[in-house]
């Protein structure tokens, strides 16, 4: 589904990605882990095509189409769907008609039926009921005064909803208490699919006891340093990150 | 955070009412003289008492200069370049009904989606909105005025009322905006040609909204417009107007004035959506439009004005109220958007001089491009305005990096016992709110689109149902290109 080839990559300028290579296969769930400036929200914001994060060589290919090419409208309107680190609040615009506007160029685009009002409003308030948010929160502005657990709960949210291919979540568990990191994590296990992947970035390996993953890997100075399976977290957990970037144990 | 260069880029100019409608008129040549001002007089058949106040209003306006405080740049008006009336050829013959009206003026109407043919409005979903259309300096035609009838309300062009309700028009034109106010209303005084007039009668919910469009269309002509609406005690009505001019080169000079009067218990909501030709993103074209609009409200009297604004070259315009009767209310709900080389000096007067009054200001203004965006307004409280009250809401938005917001509040108070709140905020839409609404589908336009429209959403909710929608779709319009 997503095959990332010696992928070079720089923001302004500084080279942050240094050769990156993962393969990820429908139905599998990737932790990408890692030391504070390693590259991994580098990773996750040239996936999702955020302006300023520019691939410099390498190549990322998304179901045989290089994804490079491509605004990071079409990226959503493929499949891909990024939950922010920090989801930025746009006021006035309510939660509802956000979803509504995402949701009908997201289906056209895939050839899937657009969802009529009523269905649309049942479908946003189950989803909302799934990641233990209050309907009102629909009314509300877009993120506008949530709290950082909820502003994570609607990222969620909007992913249930939009049902993508490949899920990048960008350190989701961040700022989260144990009970909002089980929501959280319910909500992401509830889309694990055959026909669907998910890649996480995250610093630690407590969200990987809620969702379990098929390879970790570890990111180290723009660079897959280390590859394995769900007992490498634990093992990084133990041993902290030294040992596999060669900064000492 | 890195610019995005794709925002600054800026708007190709669609401006979906730019087309010339092909009308044989009689335009008087340019210039202005007291000839002028009696030529006009003598078209409209207007009484003598009419004609000596409009001169009297010019031999004002030739005393006073052209004012210079507004944070306006513009060359000067040449006001002998503009000729001071146009109507329709066709029209000479006043027509008795629409039936008797230009085909092609329709056209324009229809064109501009505006329904002038009262079986289409019937027979459609379309809510019946009782519509005079103004084509240069005359009204075409005023739809429903039947069913007002019989509730009793006039509505009809200010010409007509002359006419029909001399003694309104006489009693009340000039009593709120008076000849010598300022140098536009005085050039306005002396040589308006048509607008709208309305009376409600004592207790009389208006049955329906009632909306003016007024279109500019012969070259090198300017509009004056003076609309008069007369709410008695206790009476309601809610007023529409719009705008619309052709794509042309040069400037085009409007000059309007608006009266309103809320008589005792009254209610007055007067909503604009001003889409005057802009100008190309050179600055070339363009309306200016010099616009005075206030109103008074009696004792436990309510006029509250509600503006959408992105068309003109130049704007100038502070619709006010003067809140004379105690426990009279006031309110402003106005977006100004600006791009090209838009200039907008807009903003409000509330006057407060009776007691328990309140008034409301809510301000949002949008530069993008090269535009310039000013919000200037006065909070001004009486000495026997005992407990009076004010909130002003102030925000103003920028899309990219060349454009400019600034905001005037000048509050006068003589009252101690007087509350006035002011806030104001100045964002930028920034571009982690595009790449979320990218990242979730949405093209930058509409994303563009979406969060202005979120940041306008207090003022959009203040307009009749209809007005919104329509609204909203201008600004959508107005954005296109904004970005990339």
């Amino acid at each position: 589904m997503l095959q990332i080839e010696n992928l070079h990559a720089s923001v302004e300028d500084k080279e942050i990605l240094k050769g990156l290579s993962l393969n990820v296969k429908p139905g599998e769930v990737h932790a990408i882990m890692g030391p504070n400036g390693s590259g991994k929200s580098t990773l996750t914001n040239v996936l999702a095509g955020r302006n300023g994060y520019e691939a410099t060589s390498g190549s990322i290919l998304f179901e045989g189409k290089d994804l490079t090419e491509l605004e990071p409208e079409e990226r959503a309107r493929a499949g891909i769907f990024l939950a922010f680190q920090y989801p930025v609040e746009i006021p006035g615009v309510s939660n509802m008609e956000f979803l509504r506007a995402s949701l009908e160029e997201v289906r056209a685009a895939q050839g899937k039926e657009v969802y009529d009002s009523v269905t649309m409003l049942r479908k946003a308030r189950e989803a909302c009921k799934q990641v233990d948010l209050d309907q009102g929160f629909l009314r509300r502005g877009v993120n506008e005064g949530f709290s950082g657990g909820e502003k994570k709960r609607n990222e969620i949210m909007q992913m249930l909803l939009l049902e993508p291919k490949l899920a990048l979540l960008d350190e989701t568990d961040s700022g989260l208490d144990i009970d909002a990191l089980q929501v959280v994590a319910k909500g992401v296990n509830s889309l694990r699919s055959p026909d669907r992947a998910i890649v996480l970035v995250t610093h630690y390996q407590r969200l990987l006891d809620f969702i379990v993953p098929d390879f970790v890997h570890v990111l180290a100075d723009g660079k897959i340093a280390k590859s394995g399976g769900k007992e490498l977290a634990l093992e990084l957990e133990e041993k902290g990150y030294g040992w596999i970037t060669g900064e000492g144990a | 955070m890195s610019q995005n260069p794709e925002i600054n880029k800026f708007l190709d100019d669609r401006y979906e009412a730019g087309f010339v409608t092909n009308i044989e008129s009689d335009t008087l040549p340019p210039g202005l003289s007291e000839d002028v001002i009696r030529t006009i007089s003598a078209r409209k058949g207007e009484p003598e008492w009419l004609l000596e106040w409009r001169l009297e209003a010019y031999k004002r306006w030739q005393q006073m200069k052209h004012p210079e405080w507004a944070h306006l740049d513009h060359p000067p008006v040449d006001f002998n370049e503009v000729s001071y009336f146009s109507q329709p050829k066709s029209m000479k013959d006043r027509p008795e009904t629409l039936d008797d009206v230009d085909p092609e003026l329709l056209r324009t109407y229809e064109k501009l989606g505006i329904p002038l043919h009262e079986q289409e409005m019937l027979a459609g979903v379309r809510k019946p909105v009782a519509v005079d259309a103004v084509f240069d300096s005359v009204s075409v035609g005023t739809t429903f005025r039947k069913q007002l009838e019989e509730a009793g309300v006039v509505f009809c062009s200010i010409s007509e009322a002359v006419h029909s309700h001399p003694e309104l028009v006489k009693k009340y034109i000039g009593s709120v905006v008076p000849q010598s106010d300022n140098f536009y209303a005085a050039l306005n005084s002396a040589v308006f040609s048509d607008g709208s007039f309305v009376y409600i009668p004592k207790g009389v919910r208006c049955p329906m909204e009632l909306s003016t469009y007024f279109r500019i269309n012969e070259e090198k002509t300017g509009q004056f417009e003076r609309t008069l609406i007369i709410a008695d005690e206790g009476s309601h009505v809610s007023y529409l107007e719009g705008c619309t001019a052709p794509q042309r080169d040069e400037n085009q000079l409007h000059a309007a004035v608006v009266e309103l009067v809320a008589l005792p218990g009254a209610e007055i909501k007067y909503s604009t959506v001003q889409n005057w030709y802009p100008g190309d993103e050179n600055g070339v074209g363009g309306i200016y439009n010099f616009v005075t609009k206030r109103g008074v409200a009696h004792d436990n009297a309510k006029i509250s004005w509600t503006q959408v604004e992105t068309g003109s070259a130049i704007t100038w315009k502070y619709p006010s109220v003067v809140l004379r009767g105690d426990n009279s209310v006031g309110e402003f709900y106005s977006v100004a958007l600006t791009r090209g080389r838009q200039q907008a000096d807009t903003g409000t007067k509330m006057i407060h001089l009776g007691k328990n009054t309140t008034s409301t200001i809510v301000s949002k203004g949008i530069s993008a491009a090269n535009s310039s965006n000013v919000y200037r307004g006065l909070v001004r409280i009486g000495p026997n305005a005992e407990n009076a009250r004010n909130f002003t809401q102030c925000d103003s938005m920028l899309i990219g990096d060349t454009c400019a917001a600034h905001t005037f509040p000048y509050i006068e108070t003589r009252n101690p016992s007087a509350i006035i709140e002011h806030e104001a905020t100045t964002s930028k839409v920034s571009e982690d709110q595009l790449f979320l609404c990218q990242s979730r589908g949405l093209d930058e336009e509409k994303a563009v689109s979406m969060i202005v429209n979120g940041f306008c959403k207090e003022v959009f909710q203040e307009l009749p149902m209809e007005f919104a929608m329509e609204a909203k779709a201008l600004l959508e319009v107005s954005l296109e290109g904004a970005v990339g």
